[in-house]
């Protein structure tokens, strides 16, 4: 195995930073002052990040892959022996810096955007929470301890979704969230126990090493993997679990950042990530993949065509991206697919922080038709939604272009016609995102409040942080065909089992860059003309719409199906249930045991009842049970 | 013996009772020098018949309680109680129907029964005893006058 | 002397048993059919004396004289509790008027 790196258990002060930061703030929740809060939730996550980095420098030095910190013995029964223990390696790393160093500059952030919010040490308790749970989950070297950071992610997400508990459809729209995961948790929970009884350990070293001498296509590994795939799509919202992202957008404007953008959601992409030598194993599953991957960012993409809150834009987006990197994760290209988690998270959390300072700015308006011409306004903003925008759809030499890059061509190796899909969603996901930057900042203003202005530099700073990462991330991971070394990637091999296929001719590459970028200009162009020169400004609410555009704009009409299907046949169940079994059976059953005891009460009490020769009748009679009793044992 | 037990429990006056139980006593006596337990039967006649029984009729007498004036229990409640007795009897009976097998534990002697033995009984093995029940004398005496003292209690 | 204590041993222990569980349980009898408080305590002074009866015959039948002792501090016991019950019942008899076991009831809930 490994022998110990010295100084390794300090990958312990990495969750116990924010878990500290968050009982600090959360039990003197009332007595901290104005940005107390947030600068200690801010330091916590910062040292975590610092510590990170550290730990990266020193396990590159020490020449080995991986390095496990246990910390105590937790399950101990029979042959079932689990640790508490964290796997320190170039997975878990590279999730801890994205998931430390991205926290770092949204919990900076939000020290500027809560500022005013009257709950803000709360909201900055959970945060941390947040943190603690998503670390828990990423360097768990076990499932269950994955399983607890699963868990803990979905509890922090519905807290901070319904942040704003006053209004009703907030809490709604957190409890959606929460149920939804939970359904894909309970495929995961099936997944852990399958592979207890397959492998007889939870540890993923044990089982991996188990599962290299297996063949490919064993029926219980397609099985686990399957059952895991669904704990993935309640968390990582891909078909049929993915409304409740959308309306997660309830919660403030750095939850969306932190957690629907960057870190949670892709909890479901790391796991599968992790698994990479069950999955490969499976192709079955690896197929399923790909058909859920590619539906859920086609359907994604076209919904988010016109939709006209600027988060539910975005987080259309976030569920087309992750839908590519199931994609990629679908193809057997693994380190791919976590270079994607990377740059997305780069650009995805940069959107989310810039339409934040948007609406903050407006003073709380959402509606991009009522936005416009906040480019001179907001300068900086602009600049930094700009980056962002042309990362996302793809413009070299963006981070986003390297990464999307390198998925489409592995489809194009699959099969040309998933090339195509990909090619159109990359196409769909330029255009929505291009139509998002032209009718915010440019254009004329529309709104009714006349006084946007730039954020406090505490909030847009995190953002040109995020928008350098942006543009120079993807130079982690230059293919060789531009001369590079793929160094993401093979930072990652020693932690992933990615798929090797035959490298592309150059020639072929090249043209299919070159055929997108060209492409990608166009929709630009084409986008720049409908928005900013013609002005088409979307329709507002009360305009009876065509009916394939009302249709899209009703988000395929998908929540009221399943309210139809899902909802109301359970609100009939438990209707039922209380009113026939509940009602008759089971209260009335628990009264009367009640009532039982309180009769025999009664009838005991008849005993005592002061006439004398009674009681000199029950003394004797006491006595004679008592030595027949004792005759006859 | 017996037949003076039950007049004690049948008898209607029970000036009548305490007559027959002291009868009761006296044979009791008799049948302690039979077991050649002089000291005890002496005893018995002395604490027994000549203060308790005494007792018994000064009080009957102060309080003029010789009147049979009380009417008697239920039927209900007479059976009952007959057959709680002789339940009782017929346990009893049974439960003491090994007793042919005792075999004496010590060596027979026949002084068991006279003062010096008792005295020197009383004394080496059951001294504390001894001087405890004086303490509970002392109770039951306070006891007694407590209760006996006319100090305005009401009437229920 | 002799004689009359080696007679003694002639007489089989089960019958000291028989008598005195006999007086044993007219005692009981006693106390459950009699409402007279009176008749009562003397039932109860019959019961005390058939169990005298009975350790002083076993105390002669193993030559053990513990067991005179033994009856010589029950002899104490009754007679203390005998005082007591007499002034118990004077008390009674001065509250309710009468000794009647019946009438002293409120020992309830």
């Amino acid at each position: 195995m490994v022998e110990s790196i010295p100084n390794m258990n300090l990958a312990l002060l990495v969750p116990a930073l924010p878990l500290l930061g968050f009982l600090i703030t959360g039990i003197a929740n009332k007595r901290l002052k104005h940005n107390q809060a947030g600068i200690i939730a801010s330091t916590a996550v910062g040292l975590s990040f610092l510590i990170s980095v550290a730990l990266f420098f020193m396990l590159r030095n020490s020449g080995q892959d991986a390095a496990t910190v246990t910390l105590f013995n937790w399950i101990a029964i029979g042959n079932l022996n689990i640790p508490f223990a964290f796997l320190i390696d170039h997975l878990s790393l590279t999730m801890m810096l994205i998931v430390t160093g991205v926290g770092t500059l949204i919990h900076i952030y939000s020290i500027g955007y809560m500022h005013d919010d009257n709950r803000v040490n709360s909201f900055f308790a959970q945060m941390n929470l947040f943190t603690f749970s998503m670390l828990l989950l990423v360097m768990g070297s076990n499932y269950l301890v994955l399983f607890i950071g699963w868990e803990g992610v979905g509890l922090c997400s519905y807290l901070l979704i319904g942040f704003w508990f006053k209004n009703p459809a907030y809490n709604y729209a957190a409890r959606k969230a929460f149920v939804m995961n939970r359904i894909g948790d309970l495929g995961f929970i099936l997944g852990i126990i399958l592979l207890f009884f397959t492998f007889k350990s939870v540890t993923f070293s044990e089982i991996f090493s188990q599962a290299s001498a297996m063949q490919v296509g064993t029926p219980v590994i397609t099985l686990i993997t399957l059952l895991l795939l669904v704990g993935a799509t309640g968390k990582s919202a891909q078909i049929p679990l993915y409304t409740w992202l959308p309306d997660a957008m309830a919660g403030p404007t750095p939850v969306s950042a932190l957690i629907h953008a960057a870190t949670m959601v892709t909890a479901g992409i790391y796991m599968i990530a992790r698994s990479s030598i069950l999955y490969n194993l499976a192709p079955l599953t690896l197929d399923v993949i790909i058909v859920l991957g590619m539906a859920t960012a086609i359907f994604a993409a076209i919904i988010g065509l016109k939709q006209n809150d600027i988060k539910k834009v975005l987080a259309y987006s976030t569920v087309s991206q992750l839908g590519y990197m199931f994609l990629a994760l679908g193809l057997g290209a693994y380190s791919t697919a976590v270079f994607h988690v990377t740059t997305h998270a780069f650009f995805k959390a940069l959107l989310f922080l810039g339409a934040g300072s948007v609406i903050h700015a407006m003073g709380g308006e959402q509606d991009i038709r009522k936005m416009g011409g906040l480019r001179g306004k907001m300068p900086l903003t602009y600049l930094t939604f700009l980056a962002a925008t042309l990362a996302i759809s793809g413009i070299p030499p963006f981070s986003g272009f390297f990464s999307k890059d390198m998925i489409l061509s592995k489809a194009f190796e699959h099969s040309p016609i998933l090339y195509a899909l990909g090619l159109g969603t990359a196409l769909i996901t330029c255009f929505y995102m291009f139509r998002l930057l032209y009718l915010v900042f440019f254009g004329e203003n529309r709104s009714a409040n006349a006084h946007p202005h730039e954020s406090p530099k505490v909030m847009t700073v995190p953002l040109m942080v995020l928008a350098v990462l942006s543009v120079i991330g993807g130079f982690l991971n230059i293919p060789a065909l531009f001369g590079g070394s793929l160094g993401f990637s093979n930072y990652l091999q020693s932690a992933v089992a990615s798929k090797t296929t035959e490298e592309m001719s150059h020639s072929t590459e090249i043209g299919l860059i070159v055929l997108s970028v060209v492409l990608l200009a166009g929709i630009i162009y084409w986008a720049y003309q409908t928005f900013v020169k013609k002005a088409e400004i979307p329709s507002g609410d009360e305009v009876e719409l065509p009916t394939l555009p009302r249709i899209i704009t009703n988000k395929f009409y998908i929540d009221e199906i399943y309210r139809a299907v899902f909802e109301k046949p359970f609100g009939y169940l438990s209707d039922f249930l209380f009113k026939k079994v509940e009602s008759t059976v089971l209260a009335p059953a628990v009264e009367e045991v009640g009532t039982l005891t309180s009769q025999l009460g009664a009838l005991t009490r008849k005993l005592q009842r002061g006439n004398m020769s009674f009681y000199l009748f029950a003394m004797v009679a006491g006595i004679l049970l008592f030595v027949v009793f004792i005759l006859l044992i | 013996m017996v037949i003076s037990g039950l007049f004690v429990v049948f008898s209607r006056s029970p000036i009548n009772s305490v007559l027959s139980l002291i009868m009761c006593f006296i044979a009791m006596a008799g049948h302690y020098i039979l077991l050649n337990a002089q000291f005890l039967a002496v005893v018995h006649l002395i604490v027994y018949t000549g203060a308790i029984m005494v007792l018994f009729l000064f009080v009957i007498m102060l309080l003029n309680l010789n009147k049979a004036t009380i009417p008697q229990k239920t039927s209900v409640t007479r059976i009952a109680a007959a057959v709680a007795g002789g339940l009782f009897f017929l346990v009893m009976v049974a439960a003491t129907r090994h007793t042919l097998e005792i075999t004496p534990r010590y060596p027979f002697t026949s002084k068991i029964g006279l003062v010096s033995e008792v005295g020197k009984t009383l004394f080496h093995e059951f001294l504390l005893p001894f001087e405890v029940s004086s303490v509970l004398f002392i109770s039951a005496m306070i006891g007694a006058v407590m209760f006996g003292k006319k100090d305005g209690i009401t009437k229920m | 002397m002799k004689e009359i204590t080696s007679v003694i041993q002639l007489i089989p222990i089960e019958h000291y048993v028989m008598l005195c569980v006999t007086l044993f349980s007219i005692g009981l009898l006693g106390i459950l059919f009699r409402r007279n408080t009176i008749i009562i305590l003397m039932c109860i002074e019959l019961m005390l004396n058939s169990v005298n009866l009975l350790i002083a015959a076993f105390s002669a039948y193993h030559s053990d004289p513990s067991g005179q002792v033994f009856v010589f501090f029950i002899m104490i016991v009754a007679a203390a509790e005998v005082a007591v019950g007499l002034s118990l019942l004077v008390m009674m008899k001065r509250n309710v008027d009468s000794v009647d076991i019946n009438l002293l009831n409120r020992l309830k809930w």
